[in-house]
């Protein structure tokens, strides 16, 4: 339903450098599926879903959409498509049933069908409470279900959203999953970015992890996690260990037979992550410890997690790779670029 | 949220008829000139503003030279009247000075990213539809002007006279309107835009002919004001309150030449064309 080939897009940083946003980034979205796109903010994910919702033009690389050249003919993709943008913006000023009219007419429904499909919308989303109030008093969930239903309101083929449930309530959010596999199941094609494990986990029935601008896996979460093997263990030998007796511990584990991969997590304290053949290393692993005279804080295993396969894709767990962009963005280039 | 729903993925009946090309453009542009209407009914200070700052100055400037020798001014009339035509244009002048702002704070809140993901058929009817906003507020309140200036005594252009104020305010409007709306494309943000609004707004009034006639000022603000935009509207009005009515009538003598009221008029109007079409590119840049 969706391809995107090859995309590529740089930004004009201040003082004339150039930051690569998107890097030959390729993807494949099949009709009627929940596709989730994984990965860390400042990854390319908006980027991406700019481009295919024809904001922004990429340097180089091609965009369809059922068939559709997103370049050639941007306005026949743009009514194929719903698009609910990360930051919501809305009018204040106008009510919420406004707002939808307003988008209606832009999408140049049939005044009848207009108001017959924001009916329905209302009902769908809970709203009828608050639809009539100005869009300035709505909370950030209320907010973020008129936004939904905006971009529901022309019944597109494919729903396009950007992190729709950040700074969500639990509330909110399980409304707002529950919507989205309905409409899987009504055969609506849902592209959405996240950056949070458990939602793409919880939604999707394919994922693409990015990263740095292009894809560096994709599949079914439950084949990427089987296509992994083992079992994973993480280890704390005290609540909180520094480097030095990190990498020590992981010296003397790592070549402990049965142990595939012994890494030093950082963002948790300095814990060990490890992958093991089978339940039997366990034992090993906790005599060896005993023998080296290291005590035993933690120990939890468990069968692979999508965090172990974005591990296993990027070498860094995801918490980390948030943790180092968080400081390297330029929020000011970045508003700049979407005005 | 309700659980049942039979109807979330019904699908528009996209390719069962297509409607004209001009029914899509004025539903869009219709919904766009609604949603600024809502804002204006629900926040007035805009249009009340814009009222009561030439109001102020019809009534403090108008006084002011009230006592000046009778004979001052070309014609022998008062400088009430005198000021009349000049407050007039200057007020379609300031609402229409005005009209990138909506436009920048949709850029600057995102907003205008819900406009461009829609299937529009035609982008200009963003731009339309502050034109049409634009121009319906400034000629409302020029015309609460006008008739506050009649009720002051400064009197009122009959018939033909108010039609061609009209049509002068117009297409004045329209010229401001296309150059607000390019800045509103092409500065950084809105505090760029009031800036240049600001710095703009009172040197071009004070080089014009609103507040004293080119006999009164030195030869080279007469050549500026000569060439000032608000000059060619003020003039003809000016003419019209007089009871004057011909566009082959001179109604300022510049430097240059004697110009007619049909001069200023088309002056107006190509300058309206131009600034249109100098502003194209920057629409184009940033709305396709």
């Amino acid at each position: 339903m969706i391809e995107l080939h090859q995309l590529s897009k740089r930004y004009t940083a201040a003082k004339g450098a150039s930051v690569p946003a998107l890097n030959d980034l390729s993807l494949q979205v099949p009709a009627g599926s929940l596709y989730g796109l994984l990965g860390p903010n400042g990854a390319g994910k908006t980027t991406a879903l700019r481009i295919l919702c024809t904001l922004l033009a990429p340097d180089s690389g091609t965009v369809r959409v059922a068939g559709l050249d997103g370049l050639a003919d941007p306005r026949g993709v743009r009514r194929l498509l719903g698009y609910v943008a990360q930051d919501v913006a809305i009018d204040k000023i106008l009510t919420g049933r406004e707002l939808l009219q307003l988008q209606g007419d832009l999408y140049h429904l049939p005044r009848r069908q207009r108001d017959r499909r924001i009916a329905e919308l209302i009902e769908l989303m809970g709203m009828g409470d608050w639809i009539d109030r100005r869009c300035g008093s709505y909370s950030g969930g209320m907010r973020r279900r008129l936004d939904l239903a905006a971009g529901l309101l022309h019944s597109p083929q494919v729903l396009v959203l950007d992190e729709p449930t950040v700074g969500l309530d639990i509330e909110s959010r399980a409304a707002i999953w529950q919507v989205l596999r309905q409409l899987r199941d009504g055969g609506t094609t849902v592209l959405l970015s996240s950056h949070y494990l458990e939602e793409v986990d919880a939604l999707a029935d394919h994922l693409a992890i990015i990263e740095s601008g292009t894809v560096i896996a994709e599949g079914a979460p439950s084949s990427l996690k089987a296509a992994l093997g083992g079992d994973r263990l993480t280890l704390r030998v005290r609540e909180f260990s520094d480097a030095s007796e990190a990498a020590r511990v992981q010296a003397l584990l790592r070549d402990c037979p049965g142990v595939r991969q012994v890494v030093v997590n950082q963002a948790q304290g300095y814990s060990l992550n490890l992958v093991i053949e089978n339940d039997g290393v366990v034992e090993q692993l906790r005599q060896q410890l005993a023998t080296a005279d290291l005590p035993v804080f933690a120990l939890a295993q468990s069968r692979p997690s999508l965090d172990d396969v974005y591990l296993q894709a990027t070498g860094r767990t995801l918490m980390d790779a948030e943790l180092a962009v968080a400081g390297s963005r330029d929020p000011k280039a970045e508003r700049k670029a979407s005005m | 949220m309700t659980s049942a729903n039979p109807t979330i993925s019904d699908r528009s009946p996209d390719a069962a008829e297509q409607p004209s090309a001009l029914a899509e453009i004025s539903q869009e542009t219709l919904a766009l000139t609604r949603r600024l209407f809502l804002q204006l009914q629900r926040r007035p200070s805009t249009l009340v503003a814009g009222v009561l700052q030439p109001l102020i100055w019809l009534v403090l400037f108008g006084a002011l030279f009230a006592k000046a020798p009778a004979g001052l001014l070309p014609g022998g009339i008062s400088y009430g009247r005198f000021l009349g035509a000049g407050v007039i244009v200057f007020t379609a002048f300031s609402a229409a000075l005005n009209a990138g702002l909506p436009v920048m704070f949709d850029r600057e809140f995102g907003f205008l990213n819900r406009l461009l993901v829609a299937p529009l058929r035609s982008r200009s009817s963003i731009v339309l539809a502050s034109v049409l906003y634009i121009t319906s507020l400034s000629l409302v309140q020029s015309l609460a002007i006008m008739a506050t200036a009649a009720l002051l005594g400064y009197g009122w252009p009959g018939g033909v006279g108010l039609l061609l104020v009209l049509i002068t305010l117009l297409l004045l409007v329209f010229a401001v309107t296309a150059l607000s709306l390019g800045l509103a494309f092409a500065l950084p943000g809105h505090i760029e835009l009031i800036a240049v609004i600001f710095v703009a707004n009172l040197p071009l009034l004070f080089a014009s002919t609103a507040l004293a006639p080119l006999s009164f000022m030195p030869s080279w603000l007469g050549w500026l004001a000569s060439l000032n935009p608000l000059t060619f509207a003020i003039e003809p009005i000016r003419a019209a309150y007089a009871g004057q009515f011909s566009l082959t009538a001179v109604v300022l003598e510049a430097p240059y030449g004697d110009l007619t009221a049909g001069t200023c008029l088309m002056v107006l109007a190509g300058l309206a064309a131009g600034l249109f079409l100098l502003i194209r590119p920057l629409l184009d840049r940033k709305l396709t």
